[in-house]
């Protein structure tokens, strides 16, 4: 844990490093954990198995996927290894991506509170919503982090087995491959920004409860709820208000020219459930016993 | 240890904040509520505030506003538009297969037309058939009568029609295959040709055009006052059928009030409900779209069919599979009547094809016949006997002996007309 940081931190309480100080800690106590160096790991084993297996599948010629099966993209694999980027986000941002985000940001409270290490961290001077604020930029960073993992292991394997070259966009257009990756890091960009609200919604989980695990459960479990609920037409009128719903609009931005309208849908969305459940975490944490 | 309890001493105070625990408490829960609160009103509210200036324009009769939509020329334009379709669908004959039939029923109208074969999406006359159900956001781009685009936007997904001169090219790019033909330059605006034309059947121009064209004695033609669509003033022109047996209650179209473009198109049957078609532009741009839009060629690694104009499904054929929504898809058929009240006439098509298609038209009346008459209803007249199917707006009549009649028309009038 991090209370050593704290301390140091909070005695030059005065300087404006000092936030920065409390967001660092927390960040390096996310990332110094096995479970999820684990999970990252798992996160970059994905382009792998799906790189390998489209490789194996079409190794005698002819392109997968042309029946228009498997996750969006993995017809053009075959021709250009970036398209293993989008595949392999297309492929976790489902359920991958944010059950690690529920994990960590389910933990991030709760976590401390079972280990008992929540009531040091609040004897520092630093105040419940600073360190909820840490807390919270700490599961953005590990957004982002999770994503650019996904993204950057499947371009390696992407170039490793496949040609790279000019990109075929989905409307049919060519452009070049420097502004095929521009494009995929701007992908990488919004799924990691749709990543956020999830990431509130399990900080505000995490206020609730003083077991970690039963946090990381219950965020994990709202996420396969609200994607089931995703699914049913009868249930067409609520859809459009469920954080997965514009998840795929990321592909939008291989359109030429780019579809905007369902991108800024959700981000607009995200920063809706991430507003919401952040002042709720925040109502929450901010006025409850800590007595763990 | 003590309790750790939140305490002035290292809680920033709020300004509120000078109240009990609980109230404290209450105040801090409220910031959430409000903020979802706030948000679900702005989601209720500008809707409605968009919707209520309604544009001032100089009046404008009927006559002259179908004058300038016959009159309108606009080269170049691109834009956005949604259909929405539904016809009510179970009996739908276009690759609904019985299968897929009861997710059709469910709604899930999309899917069932997806749930055909693969390979014979990519070509344009397969996608057509799954415009007629759902909901689906269009991209359209045109130059002149020569270069047209015209994409339908899926999940991570886009099938792309692009005619450049006597190209024409169609691209899916969830299975990367590519679709080609080549139509000659003088034959650009033939009936037979495949692409963009005919997709342009989906569009809010042709869509009015069609609606217009059949505008006579039997029709009724009124400007509706004004509406705004897609950002710009438009007059709203109203199209009802005067004769009793149409199915068809009324066509609106809104007419931009500058270019004479049509923007917006809705079809409404008599019996009420939601539009049957509902096709407007919600983003359109009159300046000229980049030459390199109608640019195409096919990508590495993809799929290419080549289509040769022998090959090319006649437009009967093409016809009897698609929704029939539009009689005149049908023109490799006999029809009966004109305008507003035709019905089309034609035989069951034979063969082994027949089973998938849903209807499994008339003749395995045994073991079907159950199935048949869950979803028509039957009827008798001087034709013998057959079972009538409905949707919202058109009515098929398949007779016993494998006719086929269907119109935008009453059931009564499909009797009367079936000999």
């Amino acid at each position: 844990m991090s209370q050593a940081d704290v301390v140091v931190g909070g005695a030059r309480a005065a300087s404006p490093l000092w936030q920065l100080s409390l967001f660092r800690s927390e960040v390096t106590s996310v990332f110094r954990r096995w479970r999820t160096i684990a999970l990252l790991g798992v996160l970059a084993a994905v382009p792998v198995l799906v790189g390998v297996a489209v490789k194996i599948e079409t190794g005698g010629g002819g392109a997968a996927g042309h029946d228009g099966a498997g996750p969006a993209f993995i017809s053009q694999v075959t021709n250009n290894g970036l398209f293993l980027v989008f595949t392999s986000l297309a492929a976790t941002l489902p359920f991958f991506l944010p059950m690690a985000i529920g994990v960590v940001a389910g933990d991030s409270v709760a976590g401390e509170a079972h280990a008992g290490t929540l009531r040091y961290l609040l004897v520092a001077p630093a105040g419940r919503t600073r360190l909820l604020c840490a807390k919270y930029a700490s599961t953005l960073v590990f957004c982002l982090a999770a994503t650019l993992v996904v993204a950057v292991s499947a371009l390696a394997v992407g170039a490793l087995l496949f040609p790279l070259g000019d990109v075929t966009l989905i409307s049919g257009t060519d452009v070049s491959f420097g502004e095929g990756l521009l494009r995929a890091l701007a992908i990488a960009g919004v799924v990691a920004l749709s990543l956020i609200g999830i990431a509130a919604l399990g900080l505000f989980v995490s206020t609730l409860t003083n077991s970690g695990i039963a946090a990381m459960a219950t965020t994990v479990g709202l996420l396969i709820t609200v994607q089931i609920m995703d699914q049913f037409p009868q249930l067409h009128a609520v859809q459009p208000y469920l954080f997965p719903h514009y998840w795929l609009s990321f592909a939008d931005l291989l359109r030429a020219p780019v579809y905007w309208d369902q991108l800024l849908d959700n981000a607009r969305l995200q920063a809706l459930y991430a507003a919401v459940f952040f002042s709720a975490a925040w109502a929450r944490f901010t006025s409850r016993d800590v007595t763990s | 240890m003590a309790r750790n309890e939140p305490t002035q001493a290292v809680e920033e105070t709020l300004g509120t904040d000078t109240g009990s625990p609980a109230r404290r408490k209450a105040v801090r829960y409220a910031v959430p509520v409000a903020i979802a609160g706030v948000a679900a009103a702005t989601i209720g509210l500008v809707p409605a505030l968009a919707k209520s200036g309604d544009p001032d324009l100089p009046k404008i009769t009927a006559e002259d506003l179908i004058a300038k939509v016959a009159q309108s020329d606009v080269q170049q334009v691109s834009g956005t538009v949604k259909v929405t379709t539904d016809l009510g669908l179970p009996t739908l004959p276009g690759g609904a297969s019985l299968g897929s039939l009861g997710e059709g029923m469910a709604k899930g109208g999309k899917e069932g037309a997806k749930g055909g074969s693969p390979d014979a999406t990519t070509s344009p006359q397969a996608k057509l058939a799954e415009l007629a159900s759902g909901s689906h956001t269009l991209r359209v781009a045109a130059d002149g009568p020569d270069k047209q685009r015209l994409s339908i936007v899926e999940q991570a997904a886009e099938y792309s029609v692009v005619r450049n001169g006597d190209q024409e090219w169609a691209y899916d790019s969830a299975t990367n295959t590519v679709h080609h033909s080549t139509a000659p330059r003088d034959a650009a605006d033939a009936k037979h040709g495949t692409g963009p034309r005919e997709f342009k059947d989906a569009s809010p121009q042709e869509l009015a055009k069609k609606a217009l064209a059949a505008a006579d004695g039997t029709t009724s033609v009124t400007v509706d006052g004004t509406a705004k669509v897609a950002g710009r003033d438009a007059y709203q022109l109203v199209v009802k059928p005067k004769a009793d047996e149409s199915t068809i209650g009324a066509v609106r179209i809104a007419v931009d009030a500058k270019t004479g473009l049509p923007l917006k198109f809705t079809l409404t049957p008599k019996s009420g409900g939601k539009a049957v078609v509902d096709a407007a532009f919600t983003k359109v741009d009159f300046g000229k779209p980049a030459a390199s839009t109608f640019d195409f060629t096919p990508p590495k690694g993809a799929k290419v069919t080549e289509d040769k104009s022998e090959n090319r499904a006649p437009e009967g054929k093409g016809g009897s599979h698609q929704d029939g929504a539009l009689t005149d898809g049908l023109s490799g058929a006999n029809v009966i009547g004109k305008s507003w009240t035709s019905i089309a006439e034609f035989k069951a098509p034979a063969g082994t094809d027949r089973g998938s298609k849903g209807g499994s038209l008339g003749k395995n009346a045994g073991a079907a016949g159950s199935l048949l008459d869950s979803l028509g209803t039957k009827v008798s007249g001087s034709f013998g006997s057959g079972h009538v199917f409905s949707t919202r707006l058109v009515n098929v009549l398949v007779t016993d002996d494998g006719k086929v009649y269907a119109g935008a028309v009453t059931k009564e009038a499909l009797v009367k007309a079936a000999k």
